[in-house]
This record gives structure tokens, sequence and C-alpha cells, in this order.
């Protein structure tokens, strides 16, 4: 069963979710997916057993071979490859490895070297929580080959919890594609209402059952719930908007840690989404 | 600067490229690089030039490379231009091409050959 | 260089809700002669602070994709099998995998898949109740592509400046990859938001690090100082570092999150954040001169 904890904006307490969610379940598995601002290790403390190397493939010319017919050029859709008559030259960052070009070449001069484009670590936390997280080398265009690569340690029978890239960009569709369940989590602002609702239009074209989470919750907002009553949406919880969980967060302590009640909601909470996700699965053959 | 003692020949390139929003000397410089509508080819000896449109203005992505590979294919040894990004200036340093940027989209290309000109028979 | 007469302000954050845009709409309320673009096209905010009024609005098209025509298609499945983003899958292309590199397109035997620009998203030209012009952008749900969006609204803006401006001010997206960098092209100087979190201060250093690599004037702007003096001294000490002032700190207070509430600018609500914004703009427009 894998749940995705996401969100249109940036800030509304994301990975404080997700952490809290494996902090409570304790046998599960926890992935920070979030790979160009990655933050759950800071929460969830984790010891690091494994790192991994992540790479994408990239065009390596033979010249002894190349006769500058410049067919490569003419089928890179990202202008990555350039003709310097002497020579052509690639850059890397705007190669998306797609291969055609070494398909293409008539010379077969072309072939396929390995470019590391960032790190996966794997540890444990807590007591008995499976971490996973993945750091994408600065500069790097696309997060998506590093989140295939961590999906891939995607184990059946525990529960994975996946902490999503924010926004709603290909690496937020890539993160939350083929979860079991959504978590949308969405802070009482109307920047925060604004934001649910672009990630709530992407889980629908994708087809990906979801709840609403608002953190930093302030009834005196009342548009976001109208706004969720109105469409029917699932309001999962409201966390309170305190000054001591906002200390509590800047000093890396997660608030489910000291304060039973909401270590209790927390709780409710998983089993709720447990049971939304079964007939779920049946229905989707 | 004493002239008579220079013993330095000056060397006038042999063709100048230009980013330019029009297709002719009059028209004015583009500031752009990557993304300017027009690049004109400008033999100094003779001032003729050839007038070339960039596709690069259309592109999705890497525009500026692209536009850099015109101006090594066309065999420019200098470029007069507003601004140019990291990638296309790679790529025109290796191929061996002089980047001389600043310009403003207020000059006329003409106008810009000129104060190049006489810029550079001034250092000499 | 050539002369031109505002300066590009770039308002970044590295990590999401430090309160970057609701910064950035207090600039806006400080100062005349400016043209504020919101370069946050993944989530844009800053239209809901300022209100303002659409003037036009363009289409985006944020790259080719591919699309299968069923009836010339014989199913030999040759596409599916080349294509490394996992995008065709029963003969269907999905358009929100489909990264547009046309290598099914090329190799498809009986010519059945086109391969055509397509529509990713929208950006307007508005103006705001002072006459300033003001660009904001939306993507398509789930289209990534977004450095080419900033690039373009960027163009557009500047492309039609006023004669005689002073000041653009461009909301910079979150994160550290290549809509980050599409923002801080053309900038002179470079705003960082950050928080005294232990995240906030991990993603700053990683944003600096990005910024290392141009040469621009640069300021840290400490939001919700108070919350942690621990982290809040090591930012400090990094900044000292790194060579990059901290040109002002803002208090942790539900009055932001309040005037948000309310759609108002902070600085019209709060007398001591006014003056602190006061303080840090002198400190800015110097740079500018």
């Amino acid at each position: 069963m894998v749940i995705t904890v996401a969100s249109g904006k940036g800030g509304t307490g994301k990975t404080t979710v997700a952490a809290s969610m494996a902090d409570v379940l304790n046998d599960c598995v926890y992935m920070d997916g979030d790979v160009e601002e990655p933050n759950g290790h800071i929460l969830l403390n984790p010891e690091i057993k494994l790192t991994e190397k992540v790479f994408k493939t990239l065009p390596s010319i033979d010249f002894g071979k190349c006769d500058f017919c410049g067919k490569c050029i003419e089928v890179c859709e990202f202008n990555a490859l350039i003709n310097l008559k002497s020579e052509i030259i690639l850059f890397e960052e705007m190669c998306h490895s797609c291969g055609a070009c070494i398909y293409f070449c008539p010379q077969k001069a072309i072939s396929e070297v390995p470019k590391e484009i960032g790190v996966l670590r794997y540890g444990t936390a807590k007591d008995n929580i499976t971490f996973f997280d993945g750091i994408l080398r600065i500069g790097e265009p696309s997060a998506v080959p590093l989140l295939k690569r961590l999906k891939s340690k995607i184990e059946n029978g525990k529960i994975t919890i996946i902490d999503s890239p924010p926004g709603t960009s290909c690496s937020m569709v890539e993160a939350v594609k083929d979860s079991d369940y959504c978590v949308l989590v969405t802070e009482s602002t109307p920047f925060g209402l604004n934001d649910l609702k672009l990630a709530v239009d992407v889980l629908k074209i994708i087809g990906i059952p979801f709840g609403i989470i608002i953190n930093k919750y302030q009834p005196e907002f009342r548009q976001l719930e109208e706004y969720i009553t109105a469409n029917g949406f699932d309001l999962l919880l409201k966390i309170p908007f305190e000054r001591e969980i906002a200390e509590a967060y800047s000093k890396g302590i997660l608030p489910v840690t000291y304060k039973p009640e909401l270590r209790n909601h927390f709780k409710k909470l998983m089993t709720e989404i447990s049971g939304k996700i079964k007939p779920e699965k049946v229905n989707a053959g | 600067m004493n002239s008579f003692n220079s013993t330095k020949e000056i060397s006038i390139p042999g063709k100048i490229a230009v980013t330019s929003t029009g297709g002719s000397m009059d028209s004015l410089v583009s500031e752009q690089f990557g993304r300017c509508q027009y690049f004109l080819f400008i033999v100094p000896e003779t001032m003729k030039f050839e007038a070339v449109s960039n596709l690069g203005e259309q592109m999705q992505n890497g525009a500026g490379p692209k536009a850099a590979e015109l101006i090594i294919k066309y065999g420019a040894d200098v470029l007069l231009t507003g601004h140019v990004g990291d990638r296309a200036e790679e790529v025109l340093k290796r191929g061996g091409v002089k980047i001389v940027d600043g310009y403003n989209g207020t000059v006329k290309v003409k106008d810009a050959v000129n104060i190049y000109l006489s810029n550079k028979s001034k250092e000499q | 260089m050539p002369d031109k007469s505002y300066k590009q302000i770039v308002v970044l954050s590295g990590k999401g809700g430090t309160g970057k845009t609701t910064i950035s709409a207090a600039f806006t309320g400080l100062i005349k002669s400016k043209v504020i673009i919101d370069c946050d096209v993944d989530a844009a905010n800053l239209h809901l602070l300022l209100k303002p009024e659409r003037i036009t609005s363009h289409d985006y098209y944020g790259g080719k994709k591919a699309s299968i025509d069923k009836t010339r298609c014989d199913e030999c499945g040759l596409c599916e099998s080349v294509c490394s983003f996992d995008a065709i899958n029963n003969f269907d292309v999905d358009p929100i995998s489909c990264e547009g590199c046309g290598f099914c397109f090329r190799i498809c035997p009986l010519n059945a898949i086109s391969f055509n620009q397509v529509k990713t998203g929208s950006y307007y030209e508005c103006l705001l109740e002072d006459g300033t012009k003001f660009y904001f952008a939306k993507l398509s749900p789930g289209e990534g592509n977004s450095g080419k969006l900033v690039t373009e609204i960027k163009k557009n803006a500047l492309d039609n400046l006023p004669g005689d401006l002073k000041w653009v001010i461009v909301d910079g997206p979150p994160g550290i990859g290549c809509p980050v960098n599409a923002s801080i092209s053309s900038a002179d100087i470079v705003v960082i938001v950050t928080e005294p979190t232990l995240s906030g201060i991990h993603d700053l250093k990683r944003l600096v690090e990005l910024i290392g690599k141009f040469n621009l004037k640069s300021g840290i702007i400490i939001n919700k100082y108070d919350l942690n003096q621990d982290v809040t001294s090591q930012i400090y000490s990094f900044s000292e570092e790194c060579n990059i002032p901290v040109i002002g700190k803002i208090r942790f207070s539900k009055k932001f999150t309040n005037a948000i509430i309310e759609g108002k600018s902070i600085i019209e609500t709060d007398e001591n954040i006014r003056n602190e914004f006061i303080n840090i703009w002198e400190q800015i427009s110097m740079w500018g001169k």
C-alpha cells in the first residue's frame, strides 16, 4: 500500500505530515521524494546504512567513427548537441537521455555512458521505519529519473509513505503516480486554497483517490472548508496554527512526539486511510 | 598612446556577426543573442553583408547554443550583441569567435560595426 | 554594458512557505515606478494579494508531444520499446509522461505518429490599481518545463517596459532547479528569504551555492527570526562565511497570516513591519545606484 503526501504549495507542512504518519505507524517505509530539497531526514533522524549512486545515460561520440553528417544533431529535440565543425559537443544538463541520437547515427559512432545525477540513501529511523531519501545533484534539470529509482525500492506488504516534491510539476506527478492514496496538505490562507485546487486538478487527471489535511488551521479563513465541503472532498484532519508547533519544527522535532492528542489523531487517520484504500483497490480490479 | 611607435598591425576581422532586429544594416541591434530575429554577417573591408534569419527565436530550449553553432558555421570571427548566455558563450569560445557584448538595442547595425571598428583601431 | 534605466530584483527562497511571495508583495507596496513579474509559475500566488486586472492573455506552448493515429497504427510496438519515459502504453501516448523527444515519431515504420506543439499553459499581462504592470502565468495541471515559461514571461515583460522605469521585481520559483536558473537570468540583485528552521538553513545553503555561479548583489531576509534564535545565529554566521549580508529580519506573527487571509499586503496592517521593510528597501536601493 502506497500513500503519497503532496501539496500544491511548498511550506504547508507536507514533510511534517508525512514524517508524523511514518512515526505513528512505526512499522513502515518512508521515502523522501522531495529530492530537490530533501528534509525528511531532519525530522526522522535516520541512521543511514547504504548510499547508492543513481545515473542517467548520456551519449558519447567516437570521433574516430564520426563523419559529421549531423544526423544526431537533427534528431535531438532538446538541442543538447552542438556542431563545432571539428567536434560535436554535448550539453549534459540539456540531454533527456532519450537515446535517439544513438539509434539514428548511421556510423554507429555513439555509445551510452553513465552520468551520476544524485544518490539514494537507505537506513532506519525511530525503531522500525525503513527510511529512503534521494538527493538530486545541484543543477540537474529533472528529478524524474531519481524518483523512478527511489520508487523501484517499494516493496509489497508494508505501508509506504512517499513525501512528494511540492507543486504540480512533472516530478510531483511522478511521485504520486501509481499511489493507492494521496494526502494533500494545505493551509488556511488564500495561497493554500489556490494551490490545493491545482493539486486536486492533477490528482483528478491521473485518477488517484485523495483526502485533505489542513495544517496551520485558522477558523477565520472559511473559504477553504467551504471549498472542501462544496466539492464533497474528504477533510481528514485539521492541525491548529500554533507557535509551539512552528518552534518545535524549527528544531527538527515532530509535533506527534510530544503532543499525545495529535498522535491519537494521526493514529486514527492512518486507520481511516487504510479503510479507504481497500475498497478502492477492489473496484480498480 | 603614441601611435607612431606602435609596431602592432591593426587586425581587422574577416567577418563580423551582429544580432539584429531586422534584415538590413539600418536595423537596430538585438540585445538578445539566442532569440534575436536576424544575424547579419558583415565583411568590414567592403561592408557587404548577408542577413540570416534565426530559427532559434522559436525554439523551446537551447536557442543560445544553436545560434552560436550558426555563427561558427558562417565563419564569423567577431560577434557584436547585447548579452550572451553561458552555454552559447562556451560554444562561441570553443569555436574561436570573439564576443563583444554590451551593445544596446538603440544602435543601428551599421553604427555598431563602425563603433567596433573605430575602437579596434584606437586600441592598437 | 548596455545602459538600462532599471535594476532587476529577484526574490528567492529555496524552501517553499518561507514568506517569499508575501515579502515580494510588501516591496510592491513600497515603491513606485516598477514592473512586477510572478515567476513562481508552478504555484502562482502573488496575484491573490495584488488583485490585478487582466489585460491580455497568451497561450504558452511548452513543447512538442507525440500522438498516435490509431487508424494507421498496426500495433508493432516499436514506439513503446524505444520510449525512455514509459509514456506509451497500449499504443497510446500519455501526454503527462511524454517529454517530447520525438524518437517514436521518427522510428514509426507507418508514419502513424504525429509530433506537434501543444499548449501547456497561459500567461497574463495585467494592470494593478496604481497602473503598474504585472505578469503571471498558469501551467496546465501536471505540466513541467516551467523554466521555459519563466523565460518567456520574463521576455514578454522586459520587451515591453516603460521607458524610464526604475525597478523590475521578480517573485522567483522555489527550489534550485531550472526555473530558478531562468528567473535569475538578467537579474541585478537577488533577495533570499529564509526562516530559522533546520530545513530553512539547509535549503539556504543549496540556494547560495547556485547563486554563487552568477555574479550578483545579494542579501538575506530572515523571516520568523524569533522562532529559533540558535538557528538565526547560525544563519548570521553562514551569511558572514559566504559574504551575503542579512538585510532584514522579521518577527513571527499571526498578523502575517491574517494579512494574507484578508488579502492585504503586510505593510498595510502593521507599522513595525512597515518600518522594517522601509529599512530593508533602503539597503536594496543603495545597491541599485
